[in-house]
């Protein structure tokens, strides 16, 4: 679907038009995200984290599939086969940096854009499906990324596995049973690391299938924008090619600038350095930690030290995984119906509140458990939970949004023509 | 109906954390956490800088020789290199030849090809650095119960890896007076050498390195601190042998996107051209 006014796919050329009749796939490509895809005209730089998205996860599939030629998922030599990577084939070095780096950037594009679709309105009606895809995609990639983490087997790669698997552990009467059962044994060893490589390879390509079905959601309604108005006339949209293709450009360009001074001058600056050490189930790390996108789960997942009513560990993994699954709730929580921040004084108060809070958490799951780190995580963990839970329902009901224009077009020109001809012709 | 359960559910979550808070707080106000001697005593690695750091990194050939010495000379006896080969050691500036000499220095397992027994060889180019050790518990007997740890990756498994290496082998030294002092019950075990560059400050192994101890081909004078600079440096090539050609890369790399990026911006601007809303007069 798309709007009345979308430039048709007329194939000029012959094997075009022989193409169109068989097997219509540039026809697809030129609909979605060419010149046939009209696309607000006020997106602003914010709106270019889904196509860097994109970006990554080929990016991750093609640096992947190749280190996979050279990598062996066997605990005796998984280590020392990512070393013969990193010293002996061709160019390995970067790819594995690449990789490694890639996932970082990946997450930093991915939150990035989920912090707009918070801002910005985007998981409101008519959007809930593309929102709600959003987030399983996120829940994918994290899985995928822990278990990616674990194929090097170092120490943090082991005790990361043992620490989460460990999660299972505090379900009540299954938990014990199922935390071997998906390990295939007591602890991490050949069994886990053999099946976290097949997942490993296998979810990303389910990652794509759920990428498929979020812009195809996308495309019902089209793109969201700054205003949060939808698009009411020709004049407040552009086709996607040629504006957006080289909006995105200049975009992917700063990006992979930033990505490669990473991957070039500073490849192990995210990383652990015990993860060169390699696995060792008898010495436990000093200070067992994440990977740093897990860090804001992580605090919070070690938040509850104490009992209450139930077990301490308990209220930590539910509220760990509450704390995502919360996103699910999002379009039914905050009912306003006005969607940009930009027209919602009180909202964007407490916007500015969350996002200082997450760097919070960000910070504070990467520090030691000690005081005043794990004091400090409650609070952060508390507003977290209000914030979704309390604030914003009550923010939706209680908030008078300001003015909003009358269309993107007059947000972008400071008039619209069709506004006067609309005014004087009665609603129908 | 959605969001009066999701007010309780968040109230739930709400209420355990700060009932942790509370008696987190509680007891954090109450009984103060003791200061410990590793905590007090314990020194970040010294300030030091080798050629191969910054973007700008390069490898200095003649330190790496003398490191390789010292590693030769004084680690190996201890500690094994698996994951470098001989034929690497082209990488420090030695000819084919001189590689091939050096790997001979070395003896490694074979196996004798008349019986198939199990027995030791001189080194060849395409062999890796042998172990000290059969194995681990070897090792430990050998060492006080403490395994020497393989050095390949040693600067990349210790954050600040060349500076802690250095600081670790030049930091021995006697307990300060005012540690003594402050802490009457800390004490460094028989068989353990104070060393406050190490976590717990107490290191398995002896002093390594003293003055004069290798005899340089280069005639560098052999002092405690060059042998330690020198062995570090070594080790971070051994870590890394692909530092130097990655940062050439990467010069290459930031041009080319630099370049890309300028066209870019100039592409966008072009054909947004048309739209831009034009200023009122």
């Amino acid at each position: 679907m798309s709007f009345p006014w979308a430039k048709p796919y007329e194939p000029k050329a012959p094997l075009m038009r022989y193409l169109d009749e068989k097997l219509p796939l540039p026809r697809l490509v030129f609909n979605a995200i060419g010149a046939g895809y009209p696309v607000p005209r006020n997106l602003s730089y914010m709106w270019n984290f889904g196509v860097l998205a994109g970006f990554c996860l080929v990016l991750q599939i093609v640096t992947g599939i190749i280190l996979a030629m050279h990598y062996a998922p066997n605990a005796a030599v998984a280590f020392n086969s990512t070393e013969h990577i990193m010293r002996d084939v061709n160019w390995g070095w970067m790819l594995r940096y690449a990789h490694a780096n890639g996932a970082s950037a990946f997450f930093v594009v991915i939150y990035l854009h989920i912090f707009r679709g918070f801002f910005y309105g985007s998981y409101k009606p008519p959007r809930e499906m593309v929102w709600l895809l959003g987030v399983v995609i996120f829940l994918l990639l994290m899985a995928t990324a822990f278990m990616g983490y674990v194929l090097p087997w170092g120490q943090m790669s082991f005790w990361g596995a043992k620490v989460i698997t460990g999660l299972f552990g505090a379900i009540p009467l299954v938990g014990e049973p199922l935390q071997i059962w998906l390990l295939g044994g007591f602890a991490p060893d050949n069994a886990a690391l053999n099946r976290f490589f097949s997942l490993h390879y296998l979810l990303p390509f389910v990652i794509v299938g759920a990428v498929i079905l979020h812009i195809w959601a996308l495309h019902i309604p089209g793109s969201s924008n700054p205003t949060g108005v939808e698009v009411k006339t020709e004049s407040d949209t552009v086709p996607f090619h040629p504006y957006f293709t080289a909006k995105d450009g200049f975009g992917l360009a700063v990006f992979l600038l930033l990505y490669c001074t990473m991957l070039f001058f500073l490849p192990n600056a995210l990383g652990h350095p015990d993860n060169y050490i390699p696995a060792n189930p008898m010495a436990t790390p000093a200070h067992i930690v994440p990977e740093w996108y897990f860090w804001p789960f992580y605090a919070i997942l070690r938040a509850f030290t104490v009992d209450f009513i139930l077990p301490a560990k308990l209220w930590g993994v539910l509220a760990m995984f509450a704390s995502i699954l919360v996103w699910f709730f999002l379009p039914w929580l905050d009912k306003s119906p006005v969607r940009s921040g930009h027209y919602r004084p009180l909202f964007r108060k407490f916007f500015v509140v969350l996002v200082i809070d997450m760097g919070f958490l960000f910070w504070l799951g990467g520090a030691a458990a000690e005081e005043p780190y794990v004091m400090m995580s409650q609070i952060a963990t508390a507003y977290y939970f209000l914030h979704f839970l309390v604030i914003l329902p009550i923010i939706s009901m209680i908030e008078r949004p300001d003015p909003l224009p009358f269309s993107i077009t007059e947000a972008v020109l400071g008039s619209d023509d069709d506004k006067a001809v609309l005014a004087t012709t009665p609603a129908s | 109906m959605i969001r009066l359960i999701g007010i309780l559910v968040g109230l739930g979550f709400t209420s355990a954390v700060l009932w942790a808070f509370g008696v987190g707080a509680y007891t954090f106000a109450t009984e103060p956490a003791e200061e410990t001697a590793e905590h007090a005593f314990h020194l970040h690695p010294k300030d030091v800088s080798f050629p191969s750091d910054g973007p700008f990194g390069k490898f200095d050939r003649r330190e790496l020789q003398r490191g390789y010495q010292v590693y030769k000379e004084v680690c190996a006896a201890c500690h094994g290199l698996h994951l470098v080969a001989f034929r690497d050691l082209e990488a420090l500036g030695y000819s084919e030849a001189q590689v091939k000499a050096a790997a001979a220095e070395w003896t490694v397992p074979g196996i004798d090809p008349n019986t198939g027994e199990a027995t030791t060889r001189p080194g060849v180019p395409t062999d890796y650095f042998p172990s000290p050790y059969a194995n681990d518990t070897a090792a430990r007997a050998a060492n006080n119960n403490a395994i020497p740890p393989d050095l390949s990756l040693i600067t990349k498994a210790r954050h600040d890896g060349g500076a802690y290496l250095y600081s670790l082998l030049t930091g021995y030294s006697e307990m300060p007076a005012e540690m003594a002092a402050e802490f009457p019950e800390f004490s460094t075990p028989t068989g353990l050498y104070f060393n406050r560059y190490f976590p717990n400050l107490n290191l398995a192994m002896p002093p390594p390195l003293s003055e004069g101890q290798v005899t340089y081909a280069d005639g560098t004078e052999a002092t405690v601190e060059q042998m330690s600079k020198d062995v570090s440096a070594f080790l971070i090539w051994a870590a890394e042998p692909t530092l130097e050609k990655r940062l050439q890369t990467g010069w290459a790399v930031i041009g080319f996107l630099l370049f890309a990026t300028v066209l870019a911006w100039f592409a966008k601007q072009q054909v947004w051209a048309p739209l831009k809303p034009k200023k009122k007069a």
